[in-house]
């Protein structure tokens, strides 16, 4: 692609990834057009707060903001709200608007994110069943998260227990059902999650695992849950943690190669050269891990994918990848995760869980392949940066707390 | 409102209205001001909004707590005055405050 010969950016999905690209494309200087897209009502936002300090009622809407949406008109950034594009067409490089309205590219950048998935029960459309992705569906939630309303949370993963934390800081009566043995099965160890499980059952939570829903039972609104098992809870509100399914819809009809994600190359560009992909949507390889192919849900990887996607516009080099970093915020437990632990064959503690303060480091084959820290920022940021520039730490060493984490750090050899 | 001065490494000063209540982070990323990139959003989790306060003012922003200190162990160009801006709270005393950005968060 000659960087030269783009004029025309046309960005579909408006939240943090798509909203990056803008900003920094303009940043960068480019001076072509720049189309800003989204389906939501509000100009690109911070998601991560929204099951936090916004469900908590810390944070108004001003404080999710991206940037002030007047921003983007001062940018000369064309943004498109409650807007859907329907379709791509390629050959002639347009993008097809809901309405007919077309709009013509040099290059394409699909942001599109991914939907939460929706319980397929009886009674999951009643009044007080909800899915947590937008600033739509927490005012909606907030209707009925009131003290003392009973909650049944589907699903122990980030969302379905950051949105129970701040259920019972706000004294809801709170259940968690998970059809795993545990909770945070997907995204950490059984001892990382087993910490998690007594923190929250500490804090009044009640665990139903190994459970599935059956029905949402009410009439017009909730007011239980039944398990497949025949045991009944009741519930005045339901919300539903179980996950996303990245939004390719666009990409599949677009004849793009779609593998649960939009595929692309390190560059981000897809099987398309004019059509770049980032964010929840898109699966690219990991540099740290083999070029592995990989589909994040993360700030992370919105803002790593913007990044990359505006430095190759602009014909410059992009940013070295980092290693993947997450993190969830549970009560006064800051739980900050780096690296893709999947596949590790030994896990070493250092700190203490009855402290409430310790890493868990990931080994793949003698190397350090990620980090579970809570409460422990330095163990985090430490192990992030031996992952990202490759270098790795014998196990007996980080598991030795007499020895500062930023020393361990230092004297790491590649 | 308290105003805040962000100075880059250039020094090109940036003079801001910054909202009680809000952070020194916040107010930079609400007006643009370059060199504080701020990714996770001022959750505590990226260290990329290292400012260095000015000494006159090191008091009135008090001391980085265990855990940002933490960070910052991990942070470039680290100094006596480095803080994370998303950890520093504008009060009305910190109107006059002034900050320097560093060479680069990453």
């Amino acid at each position: 692609m000659n960087t030269a010969e783009i004029n025309r950016v046309i960005i579909i999905g408006a939240g943090q990834a798509g909203g990056e690209t803008a900003q920094r494309l303009r940043q960068g200087g480019f001076e072509g057009d720049i189309t800003l897209i989204g389906e939501e009502p509000i100009a690109p936002y911070q998601r991560p707060p929204l099951s936090k300090k916004y469900l908590a009622g810390e944070y108004g809407q001003d404080r999710l903001m991206l940037r002030p949406p007047e921003v983007y008109a001062h940018e000369n950034v064309a943004l498109l709200t409650n807007t859907r594009a329907v379709w791509v067409d390629r050959a002639n490089k347009r993008v097809r608007l809901e309405g007919g309205r077309e709009l013509a590219y040099d290059a394409l950048v699909l942001a599109t994110g991914a939907r939460p998935r929706v319980l397929k029960l009886a009674g999951a459309d009643l009044a007080g069943s909800y899915v947590l992705r937008t600033i739509a569906d927490i005012d909606a939630i907030r209707h009925d998260f009131k003290s003392g309303a009973r909650l049944v949370v589907v699903g122990a993963g980030y969302i379905g227990l950051e949105a129970a934390a701040v259920a019972r800081q706000l004294e809801l009566d709170v259940t968690v059902v998970e059809s795993a043995v545990r909770p945070l099965a997907r995204v950490t160890s059984p001892d990382v999650a087993g910490f998690f499980l007594d923190e929250h059952t500490a804090q009044g939570v009640r665990f139903v695992l190994s459970a599935q829903p059956a029905v949402i039972k009410g009439v017009e609104h909730v007011t239980g849950v039944r398990l497949a098992d025949g045991a009944e809870i009741a519930a005045d509100l339901v919300i539903a943690g179980i996950g996303v399914t990245p939004e390719t819809t666009l990409a599949s009809h677009s004849g793009l190669v779609v593998e649960d994600g939009v595929v692309t190359d390190r560059a981000c560009r897809s099987s398309d050269p004019a059509i770049f992909a980032i964010g929840d949507c898109a699966r690219r390889p990991m540099i740290h891990y083999g070029e592995r192919m990989a589909r994040l849900e993360s700030v992370h990887n919105a803002v790593e994918g913007a990044k990359i996607v505006a430095a190759t516009l602009l014909g410059q080099k992009p940013p070295a990848e980092e290693a993947p970093w997450f993190w969830s915020d549970q009560y006064d437990l800051k739980f900050q995760i780096a690296g893709l632990f999947q596949g590790y064959d030994r896990a070493i503690q250092r700190g203490s869980m009855e402290k409430r303060a310790f890493a868990m480091f990931y080994y793949k084959a003698g190397r350090l392949i990620a980090v579970d820290a809570v409460n422990r920022p330095g163990e985090y940021l430490g192990a992030k940066l031996l992952i990202q520039t490759g270098r790795s730490v014998a196990p007996d060493i980080l598991a030795d707390e007499t020895r500062p984490m930023k020393e361990i750090v230092a004297a790491a050899k590649d | 409102m308290p105003k805040i001065t962000y100075i880059e490494q250039n020094g090109k000063e940036h003079v801001v209205d910054a909202p009680v209540g809000q952070t020194v982070m916040e107010a930079a990323i609400k007006h643009g001001v370059p060199g504080i990139d701020a990714d996770c959003g001022g959750a505590c989790a990226c260290a990329t909004c290292h400012v260095y306060v000015d000494p006159d003012w090191a008091a009135k922003t008090g001391e980085a707590s265990s855990m940002e200190q933490s960070m910052l162990d991990f942070a470039n160009d680290v100094e006596d005055t480095s803080r994370l801006s998303c950890q520093i709270k504008v009060t009305d005393d910190l109107d006059g405050l002034i900050v320097r950005l560093p060479r680069s968060q990453h």
